[in-house]
């Protein structure tokens, strides 16, 4: 289906969803750096981040965004055996980035910060924490496709439903730069 | 249809263009960790931080050859977030407002 601008109307109303997005995550970032260094009581974002884990997971994330691409470039030109594999890259490298995120909460949560602990705590969680809901829905949607092109549902008619799949993954990723620069390499 | 038709970059630029973000990432955790970097660190951090998320909307989005109503539903809703998060940081930081 094609509006009378001649642009696919799912990719028309995708974008203005991301866009819908861009003002979602921009208070959430607002709202933590507007509370950044107000905490009355710690663990503080110094006494806590651990940035070469989470370069390591930024490093995945990247990862995964380019074998999205790929997998967009295969079922364009039909090539769905590399279309599976790149697929599944995707989802390997989505789960992987929520098995950090895991493991991040869970040894903040040890350390003693939680959502109540103070305003780092909860802008930090709150911020992170729908981020990584967006990497969950992500992983589950392109999990979706990989079974489709599985069970030979999938061939390069579905071109844009993939590339639609595509769009939500690399906003996902480029939210995730933005966050790693301002709530792990500048925090205070 | 006109977006359909936009041609896609090949797998030769995707991989470039991952080999230009883990460049830029490494250079960030680095500025990071080095100490004579920390009077501009923030300068530098959100220069490079701001040339990844471009490079990654224009190629792995593919806004840079799609048509440019796509970039318009784009960059209008992330111009008023922008707009949004210097105004509370201006009112809260500046200002002194709030807690």
């Amino acid at each position: 289906m094609y509006t009378s601008m001649g642009l696919d109307n799912r990719k028309m109303a995708f974008w203005a969803f991301i866009g819908s997005e861009c003002l979602l995550f921009g208070s959430l970032i607002s709202t933590y750096l507007i509370y950044q260094g107000r905490s009355l009581s710690g663990p503080t974002p110094g006494e806590i981040l651990d940035i070469p884990v989470t370069s390591v997971s930024t490093f995945d994330l990247l990862m995964s965004s380019l074998w999205m691409v790929l997998a967009l470039a295969a079922v364009q030109r039909g090539d769905m055996r590399w279309a599976k594999v790149w697929l599944f890259g995707v989802v390997v490298g989505g789960a992987i980035f929520i098995g950090f995120q895991i493991y991040e909460f869970t040894s903040f949560v040890r350390a003693g910060l939680t959502l109540q602990t103070n305003l780092f705590g909860a802008t930090f969680f709150v911020l992170t924490g729908t981020h990584g809901a967006h990497v969950a829905v992500g992983v589950l949607w392109i999990f979706t496709l990989w079974v489709r092109a599985l069970q030979g549902k999938l061939g390069s008619e579905h071109a844009m439903t993939v590339e639609i799949a595509g769009l939500y993954w690399h906003f996902v990723d480029v939210v995730w730069i933005v966050i790693f620069t301002f709530v792990y390499l500048l925090h205070k | 249809m006109q977006d359909t038709k936009a041609a896609h970059p090949t797998a030769g630029t995707y991989l470039r263009v991952a080999a230009v973000l883990i460049v830029l990432t490494v250079i960030e955790v680095g500025v990071f960790y080095v100490p004579a970097f920390h009077p501009v660190l923030t300068p530098v951090l959100l220069a490079l931080s701001a040339i990844k998320f471009v490079i990654v909307v224009l190629f792995y989005m593919h806004l840079k050859m799609d048509h440019r109503f796509f970039s318009l539903l784009f960059g209008g809703p992330l111009l008023l977030a922008s707009g949004v998060m210097l105004g509370l940081l201006f009112l809260f930081g500046v200002l002194g407002l709030g807690p």
